[in-house]
């Protein structure tokens, strides 16, 4: 499915959900309390087929967190932007999605070190980067670094 | 006899890991049960770095990452902005940009190939990959003015014109390196001791490579279908004819082949490229300060080790709001994990050195 059907396509079976899209990509924006349910679909539905997670990223909203998907489907090639907002911001939690993809480990560590955003049912969630006695985590946009960030 | 797992650090200096990269395994006797890589050693901040720099200027930290592909990170980033933008390249800049990501692909194939054997124990490789590695830095430093970090391509173009005996001179080198590969096979292709080193040694099911999310050759000597230049065409690659080098072999031997098979492609692109050398200019003028319309980009090139993603997020301003790099080395370390267990931990290091991770990229 090319953009424009994909989108259509998610319209019509995640009508619960809001679409809307990227410069690139058709985007679905779920709550994180649904994020794996709706994972699960896209990934069995033989239609989308999405078993590839090839970017799991975060981005600070401040005072909200975007947690983003970047999924494909090494069958069909068509690509689906998830996104889901994880709002409390002193102790951010949402569901990992390793049970889906294994490369979730790697990305989750990553996102866990540098936004502090906790993944629950993860592996072996831990400070992939920094050491464990790092204060704070540096991509947020609240983070102070007197001696590291000119201003 | 009381046995017992015991845990041995592998780096953060250790020669096989070719950069600061630790690895943690967990052995019995000499049998690997466990791997977990630790990173973190050359972490510079570059994503935290690019949000206080203007799209311009954020370009040349992307070379410090992938330190074998920086033509392939410049590009990615430049094709970028012309998308959000909507800026048009110069044919001629199009065609030297193609000309340079695959002179960059071929030294990275060649360094790895040379690593790669050394790794396994033959020191001759190294020397061989690194003289004709030399021939094509060169072309770099004389028209670039750099060997490792280039910065050359920029948004709108490339930096400065190609001299004028760019074509004969890279003609003259590519022709070089294609006779060098009798020299490559006959020292290691074709080499018995090699060949058991790696058949049937470090296994990465097609399964596997999906849900870890490989990409790059490690994935397609695991049968998968990912060469974005086929996928996804980008910066005048869909008028060249080449072919995706696919193995089902899964082990580290499709893995050398994959890459031995697309050095011989690269220089068949090079090659129809140099035949129809377009004239012309070589850079769009821009303006000073670029601001990017506000929303979100995805731009994907192939380079040297696989799927370099490039996510930003943009607020209209003139710097990213968050820019992220989807690296292919990070992505591929997971395989390491999964090809590693049950290796012995001398396999481990050949097993590594198929993979060809570059640590910078995975620590950004």
């Amino acid at each position: 499915m090319n953009k424009e059907e994909l989108k259509k396509y998610i319209g019509e079976h995640f009508s619960g959900y809001e679409i809307s899209e990227s410069f690139d990509f058709p985007e679905l924006n779920v709550p994180k309390e649904d994020l794996l349910k709706v994972m699960i679909l896209l990934k069995e539905n033989p239609m989308t087929s999405f078993d590839f997670l090839f970017c799991e990223t975060a981005i600070d909203r401040n005072p909200a967190f975007e947690v983003v998907y970047h999924i494909t489907s090494v069958k069909y090639r068509h690509n689906l932007v998830v996104k889901s907002i994880v709002e409390d911001r002193s102790n951010p939690e949402i569901e990992s999605v390793y049970s889906l993809w294994k490369a979730a480990e790697l990305y989750e560590d990553e996102i866990f070190d540098l936004f502090g955003i906790r993944f629950t049912n993860h592996p072996n969630l831990r400070r992939i980067m920094l050491t464990d006695e790092h204060v704070g985590y540096p991509l947020r946009k609240d983070y102070q670094d007197d001696r590291m960030i000119v201003k | 006899m009381n046995t017992e797992e015991f845990v041995i650090n592998i780096g953060p200096q250790h020669p096989a890991t070719h950069g600061v990269l630790r690895i943690e395994a967990k052995l019995d006797g000499e049998t690997v049960k466990d791997v977990l890589p630790h990173l973190g050693y050359i972490h510079r901040g570059i994503e935290k770095m690019s949000e206080h720099l203007g799209y311009k200027q954020s370009i040349f930290l992307t070379s410090r990452m992938d330190y074998l592909s920086a033509h392939i990170y410049n590009h990615a980033c430049s094709l970028l902005i012309e998308k959000a933008c909507g800026i048009e390249v110069p044919e001629r800049a199009k065609a030297i940009r193609i000309i340079m990501d695959e002179l960059q692909r071929l030294t990275s194939h060649q360094l790895w190939w040379g690593s790669c054997a050394m790794d396994i124990g033959a020191v001759t490789p190294f020397f061989v990959a690194f003289r004709d590695r030399e021939r094509i830095l060169e072309i770099f430093e004389a028209n670039t003015g750099n060997r490792l970090t280039m910065n050359y391509i920029v948004p709108g173009g490339v930096m400065r014109d190609v001299l004028p005996n760019f074509v004969s001179e890279v003609r003259r080198v590519i022709n070089e390196v294609k006779s060098n590969f009798k020299d490559y096979n006959q020292l290691i292709t074709g080499n018995f001791i090699f060949r058991e080193r790696t058949q049937k040694i470090g296994y990465l099911t097609k399964e596997d490579a999906i849900s870890l999310g490989c990409t790059g050759p490690v994935a397609r000597a695991s049968g998968i279908e990912c060469d974005i230049r086929k996928l996804y065409p980008y910066g005048g690659y869909d008028s060249l004819e080449f072919n995706e080098i696919i193995d089902y072999g899964c082990d580290s031997w499709a893995r050398y082949k994959v890459r031995m098979e697309e050095m011989v492609q690269s220089i068949h692109i090079i090659e129809q490229l140099l035949d129809n050398f377009p004239e012309g200019e070589s850079r769009t003028k821009l303006k000073g300060i670029l601001k990017l319309p506000a929303g979100e980009y995805y731009q994907r090139v192939e380079s040297a080790r696989g799927e370099l993603g490039v996510y930003l997020v943009s607020d209209g301003s003139a710097k990213p709001y968050r820019i992220k790099f989807r690296t292919p080395s990070f992505s591929n370390l997971g395989a390491l994990k999964v090809v590693g267990r049950g290796l012995k931990i001398a396999d481990l290091m050949a097993t590594m050195a198929t993979l060809d991770l570059i640590i910078p990229e995975m620590d950004r």
